[in-house]
């Protein structure tokens, strides 16, 4: 009996060494602006999976056997770091069973090591909610941060998959030129937002407000990560009534009935903006995701 | 350079041929046309080279200005300076309950099972549970190592437990993974998860009459994970024995083994899932049951073999937890020991054969109604067909009170239980809980049991399991 579990044991140990051995390069990306870089700098030559969607909240996912099967064939796992993962993506890589991507290893990239940080709290405490002790981990909205992890995204690609190197190079470079040229388009197009005021549902935007020069002047959540509640509201009610803003900016996954209620109230518009890729019809890339964006703030900046 | 070459030589290609025709003015002109042919291959190969190199430093220029555009701000990864940055991720974990019955807690039993020593009700009225302070780190770069040390008390005062202390190899390939040292064996669904992550106050009666609680003992585990979308875990343990359904550990290869597998995956963005199936095989020597109500003590030896198969399913709109969520959740258990008991009151022990089939389960739902507040409901079933047979009364009367203080003899009862539970997390750190069960593990009337509890973590964010 023993002998026999032994030998099934062995034979699907070979299955699978055997399994591992071709394939094309698998990526795992955490968020989707990670998997939508991947896929415009490996260009075809890899098998992208995206392990959230723009209407997930990416501090609250659990650590699905879905995660786990697919972290267990990754070779470069590409996640935004800062601890904004550190809810689940941990267990998932210690359960894949995959030397190739633990955090330290040429399989790991975490997209905030190559990135300033903004609002490094000077205090780390739980009371102040769901901190990030080095700082604010949602990076993706200020395009020169995609621009600086694309760099290190497509150096590590060809690090790992030597064999295409040139390849990853001329996509890089390709990318580049596209992205530097959009940036020129869009910080044109937006010279209208700049002082533009604000609130948001969680703070989520910074590094968008830091690039065009919005000015949030409220946080729908009283702390971060903790629900909105109705005093804290009301308090926000009161401080529009002196200084308006132009909109109240909230993420696909991010609940929409406080942002009703006090467009209800104050006839601020009510706007969902993507957030990331996916995060609505047109923001279908990552061109498509500041597209949309700007449109959208454009469309109540006047 | 390499194209002048090949440009001289296709010169002396074209010379060659002429010198065959050699005479007076032929030969003159065909230099002088030689020379005229030389002159134009030259400036052209000049404007090539010039036009080459132009290219080429413009690439140069560009890629410059790519690798600037890309790297100008790039910081290097941060440097942690301080000394003990090297500490271990500390997290703590705070439990305390009140809980009220209407029957006697002291004379709690399960009709038709022995239970082990940590199994039975917490006490009545404020209590302080289980506090649990867990250490985690990667050794190096082959190994990680986490423990979790319990402070509970008990009849004696104050005690501390290891209730794990393991090393989990980080480099091992294609999907192989380990673990040794003390640790929750992986079989079921609950068994692995430490009691602050259950969604109810107490364990489940399955757990309370085959695992102990729960199962944990030193030994080592492998599993392999296989490469496919379709999440598939194949694994084994082999353990000491030295707890609960084991008794007295003896064999050096160990006394326990276990193999199981899990399966999982997505349905939809909404949905996942997770299923499995485990064998636990024990060679139990001289397991203690606790000691039954009369103060009598059952020593088990024989051979005890558990199988369980459990499901788990949970949704949420979108994937997106945060606002609703659900929990579905059974695991079902059977189980049949074969051996020897041995009853002992006070003065000579009596034997009794015993031959058990007995099987369990239970099946529960939570769920998340609006964010921090949840509901949930659970039901409990244990079955025992045991065949005993009394060889030696020992110091007892009759062989009746020989049954009757092992504790396997099911009076005709079936155990059942309702539970129904409401508790509110202010954050992921923090959960306050109401739950009442109707227990009805004993004959009799049934308990009304209620419960309040909280759970507390402080320190690092740990990562829970699926």
């Amino acid at each position: 009996m023993d002998q026999k579990r032994l030998l099934v044991l062995t034979s699907l140990l070979c299955l699978g060494v055997v399994t591992n051995a071709q394939a094309a390069l698998r990526v795992f990306a955490c968020e989707p602006e990670w998997g939508a870089l991947a896929t415009e700098l490996t260009g075809g030559k890899a098998v992208v999976y995206t392990a959230t969607t723009a209407q997930q909240d990416v501090h609250h996912i659990q650590a699905r056997p879905s995660l786990i099967a697919q972290a267990r064939r990754a070779d470069l796992v590409v996640c935004t770091g800062a601890e904004l993962e550190v809810g689940w993506l941990p267990l998932v890589l210690r359960r894949a069973g995959n030397p190739r991507i633990q955090v330290g290893t040429r399989g790991f990239l975490a997209a905030t090591d190559y990135v300033t940080l903004l609002e490094k709290p000077q205090r780390i405490d739980r009371a102040d909610g769901d901190v990030h002790a080095a700082g604010n981990p949602h990076i993706q909205l200020d395009p020169r941060n995609i621009q600086r992890v694309a760099a290190a995204l497509g150096q590590r690609l060809g690090e790992i998959d030597a064999g295409n190197g040139e390849f990853y190079r001329q996509r890089l470079e390709d990318f580049t030129r596209r992205w530097q040229a959009a940036i020129q388009r869009w910080q044109r197009q937006a010279a209208p937002l700049r002082g533009m005021p604000v609130v948001v549902y969680h703070r989520g935007w910074t590094y968008l407000n830091h690039w065009l020069g919005l000015k949030q002047l409220a946080e729908l959540e009283p702390l971060p990560g903790v629900a909105p509640t109705s005093s804290h509201l009301a308090g926000i009610l009161e401080t529009l009534k002196t200084r308006p803003a132009k909109a109240i900016i909230r993420a696909p996954y991010q609940d929409p009935r406080p942002v009703q209620w006090l467009h209800g109230h104050t006839g601020i518009a009510a706007l969902e903006l993507p957030f990331t890729v996916g995060g609505n019809a047109q923001a279908d890339d990552l061109f498509g995701l500041f597209d949309s964006t700007l449109q959208l703030l454009l469309g109540v900046a006047r | 350079m390499m194209k002048r070459i090949l440009s001289a030589a296709a010169c002396a290609c074209l010379c060659a041929p002429g010198t065959t025709l050699a005479a007076g003015d032929d030969l003159n002109a065909l230099r002088t046309q030689i020379e005229a042919l030389k002159r134009t291959y030259e400036t052209q190969i000049k404007a090539l080279e010039s036009r080459l190199e132009k290219a080429e430093s413009q690439a140069e220029e560009n890629r410059a200005a790519l690798r600037e555009a890309a790297t100008e701000t790039s910081p290097p990864p941060a440097v942690q300076a301080r000394r003990n940055a090297f500490n271990p991720a500390l997290s703590l974990i705070l439990q305390g309950s009140a809980n009220s019955y209407s029957q006697d807690p002291d004379a709690y039993a399960l009709g038709g099972f022995q239970l082990g020593d940590e199994a039975g009700l917490a006490p009545r009225g404020m209590t302080l549970d289980e506090s649990e302070m867990t250490l985690s780190a990667n050794v190096d770069q082959v190994f990680y190592a986490q423990s979790t040390f319990a402070l509970h008390d008990d009849a004696a005062g104050s005690e501390i437990a290891v209730e794990e202390a393991y090393v989990d190899p980080l480099a091992l390939p294609a999907g192989v993974g380990a673990r040794f040292g003390r640790f929750y064996s992986a079989v079921g669904y609950l068994n692995q998860m430490h009691s602050h992550a259950w969604d109810f106050h107490d364990e489940p009666l399955a757990y309370r009459a085959f695992l102990g609680r729960q199962y944990g003992d030193d030994g080592v585990r492998v599993t392999w994970t296989a490469p496919t979308d379709l999440y598939l875990m194949l694994g084994g343990e082999t353990l000491a024995g030295k707890s609960f359904p084991a008794g007295e550990a003896q064999s050096v290869k160990g006394d326990v083994q276990t193999l199981f597998v899990k399966l999982g995956g997505d349905i939809g963005l909404s949905g996942a899932w997770q299923g499995g199936l485990s064998l636990l095989s024990a060679a139990v020597h001289d397991r203690q049951a606790a000691p039954s109500p009369n103060g009598s003590v059952s020593l088990f030896s024989g051979d005890s073999d558990l199988y369980i198969a459990d499901f788990v399913y949970k949704w949420a709109p979108g994937g997106n937890p945060d606002q609703r969520n659900l929990k579905l959740q059974t695991e079902l258990f059977y189980r049949r020991e074969n051996g020897a008991v041995e009853v002992a009151q006070a003065a000579a022990p009596a034997m009794m054969d015993y031959k058990g089939a007995q099987a369990g389960g239970y099946a529960q739902a939570i769920y998340q109604f609006v964010p921090h507040w949840r509901v949930g409901l659970r039901y409990d079933r244990l079955w025992a067909d045991n065949r005993l047979r009394v060889s030696d009364t020992g110091g007892f009367a009759t062989a009746a009170d020989v049954l009757a203080q092992s504790g396997l003899d099911d009076q005709g009862h079936q155990p059942h239980r309702w539970s129904l539970m409401f508790d509110w997390s202010p954050s992921e750190f923090s959960r306050l809980r109401a739950q009442y069960n109707r227990d009805a593990s004993r004959p009799g009337p049934s308990d009304n049991q209620w419960m309040l509890q909280y759970i507390m973590t402080v320190g690092s964010h740990g990562a829970h399991l699926f």
